[in-house]
């Protein structure tokens, strides 16, 4: 379903590559953690992705089509189909926690009723019900982050990816937020999870890609943490 | 989905992200104000100095001084004659019992020439024909025909005693060149500074966006398409310069109405308060168009650098 081949990234001329020779398949239903130092490369291939990078060489395949050759609309349609939750949340801060869900709904073309009914029940899934009409300025860091979560995967997406969703969170709101991945993937979305939390790795039991220095080092089928 | 649904929503996002932005908002739409007042204060000041002119251009004619034995026969020949030109404008006719009452009037401070008026027995003054042409440049022509009239000595011809043109020759020759530079002088003001705050205004909205550029990456990142991430600020432009415009217009009432007798005392002719009341549609219609064009066009520009996709 996603597949790497032969990317590499390299930021400017003459620095080292950010993402060397990375050849990598995932699968439909996968739940993948790739982990490794800052630095390792792990955003960069996560935004190769939805084309916010575009690989220096190789290509990033999304079913069968290549992500850095679409079209700007054909684009548009791939990013609807991932979901994207960040470290920094990135909600919408002048809208509240309903319309910075209805947002993604809208851009995908659902009509007001389907947007009146998916929002709260996205909200219930994440726990967030009571929170609905308050600005992101108003939630703790844990409750923003869980709104970026309703607002990547409302859409029904067949991806989701996390780039280090837990990095600014204390342990239990990273647990949460964590059990909340594990719940979606067994909905059956695919879940594309950076982190360098070892805690949160070794509790999901899953697939682990270990980066290091661009390159792959370590592939395993159910992995833990190893550096 | 519908092209009136995203309308909707387009246009629902562009009127809370103006409230919410209140700030932002209330700075764009004082530039706005302020950009919008010049354009307002150029086309009454051109409006003005045409007027002005106009008036002043009426001020010059050809008189037509007749001797006082001329009949009203000859002089109504000459004034129909005149008239067929296709360079007249009008020629207006003064008996010579109105030119002594004004001529009376003229000097009712000189006791002197009075008293020499009231020597002499009868009306020695003739009647006059004022004729204006269609423009300042034809007056030569229209001379030339009245003066080949009195040197071909017809019976019209020996009616009249001068032709006053000589007199005001160089007068129409000054003002003919002073109202053309005036109006050119005036559109180059009114060009520079109109692009001086429309670059402002432009600006001013260009820092509104920049403001949001995290949150269009963020729209970006989800997904909408360019118009949907476009639209609402675009929506937001056009309502800077609907509330602009309006502003403009709210001030300008008390302004022009302050102004007014002022304005017709020193110009003459023209008085700004007639010139709102009875312009308003044509203000209205320019300011509130310029405000939308202006705000749109600005949002449209400022937006399309944090467009990726």
């Amino acid at each position: 379903m996603i597949y790497y081949d032969k990317v590499t990234k390299v930021y400017f001329d003459g620095a080292p590559p950010a993402v060397a020779d990375v050849t990598l398949g995932i699968e439909p239903g996968e739940f993948v953690s790739i982990v490794g130092h800052s630095g390792a490369g792990k955003t960069t291939l996560l935004k190769m992705l939805f084309a916010e990078e575009r690989p220096t060489e190789g290509s990033v395949f999304f079913g069968s089509q290549p992500v850095s050759d679409l079209a700007p609309r054909q684009l548009l349609e791939i990013r609807r189909r991932i979901g994207t939750v960040f470290q920094d949340f990135r909600l919408l801060p002048t809208k509240n926690v309903y319309e910075n869900i209805a947002f993604a709904l809208e851009v995908a073309g659902k009509d007001d009723e389907e947007i009146r009914a998916d929002v709260p029940h996205v909200l219930e899934l994440v726990g967030l019900m009571d929170k609905i009409w308050n600005f992101p300025h108003e939630l703790s860091g844990g409750e923003q982050q869980r709104v970026a979560i309703a607002r990547a995967i409302v859409n029904q997406p067949d991806v989701l990816l996390a780039d280090e969703p837990t990095g600014n969170l204390d342990p239990i709101n990273a647990h949460d937020v964590t059990e909340i991945l594990k719940k979606i993937n067994d909905l059956g979305t695919t879940v594309l999870l950076t982190t360098h939390n070892k805690t949160i790795v070794d509790a999901i039991d899953r697939r682990v890609v270990t980066m290091d220095q661009g390159r792959i080092v370590r592939d395993d089928k159910q992995g833990k943490y190893i550096l | 989905m519908s092209v009136w649904n995203t309308t909707k929503r387009i246009a629902r996002y562009g009127f809370i992200g103006f409230l919410r932005n209140g700030f932002v908002s209330f700075s764009a739409v004082l530039v706005m104000t302020i950009t919008l007042f010049v354009i307002a204060a150029l086309m009454v000041g051109n409006a003005a100095l045409g007027s002005t002119l106009d008036y002043l251009e009426n001020q010059v004619a050809v008189t037509v001084y007749f001797t006082p034995q001329a009949t009203t026969d000859q002089i109504q020949t000459l004034q129909t004659d005149l008239q067929a030109l296709p360079q007249v404008e009008t020629v207006a006719y003064l008996s010579s019992d109105q030119v002594l009452a004004n001529f009376q009037q003229r000097h009712a401070n000189d006791q002197l020439t009075l008293q020499a008026l009231n020597e002499l027995t009868g009306n020695p003054l003739g009647a006059e024909l004022q004729v204006r042409a269609k423009d300042p440049a034809q007056y030569g022509a229209i001379a030339q025909y009245l003066q080949a009239q009195q040197s071909q000595n017809t019976s019209v011809g020996s009616a009249i005693d001068k032709v006053d043109y000589q007199q005001n020759q160089t007068a129409i020759d000054r003002l003919t060149a002073i109202i053309q530079t005036s109006r050119e002088v005036g559109v180059a003001i009114a060009i520079i500074l109109g692009l001086a705050s429309i670059l402002i205004a432009f600006n001013t909205i260009r820092l509104a966006i920049y403001t949001a550029r995290d949150e269009i990456a963020v729209m970006n990142l989800v997904g909408a398409s360019r118009w949907y991430v476009r639209g609402p600020f675009v929506f937001a432009g056009i309502l800077y310069g609907i509330i602009s415009a309006a502003i403009v217009l709210l001030l300008l009432y008390p302004t022009t109405a302050a102004l007014g007798p002022g304005s017709q005392q020193f110009l003459g002719t023209f008085n700004v308060f007639t010139y709102f009341t009875t312009s308003f549609g044509y203000l209205l219609l320019v300011l509130v168009g310029s405000g939308i064009v202006l705000g749109a066009i600005s949002s449209y520009l400022a937006i399309r650098r944090y467009l990726n996709a």
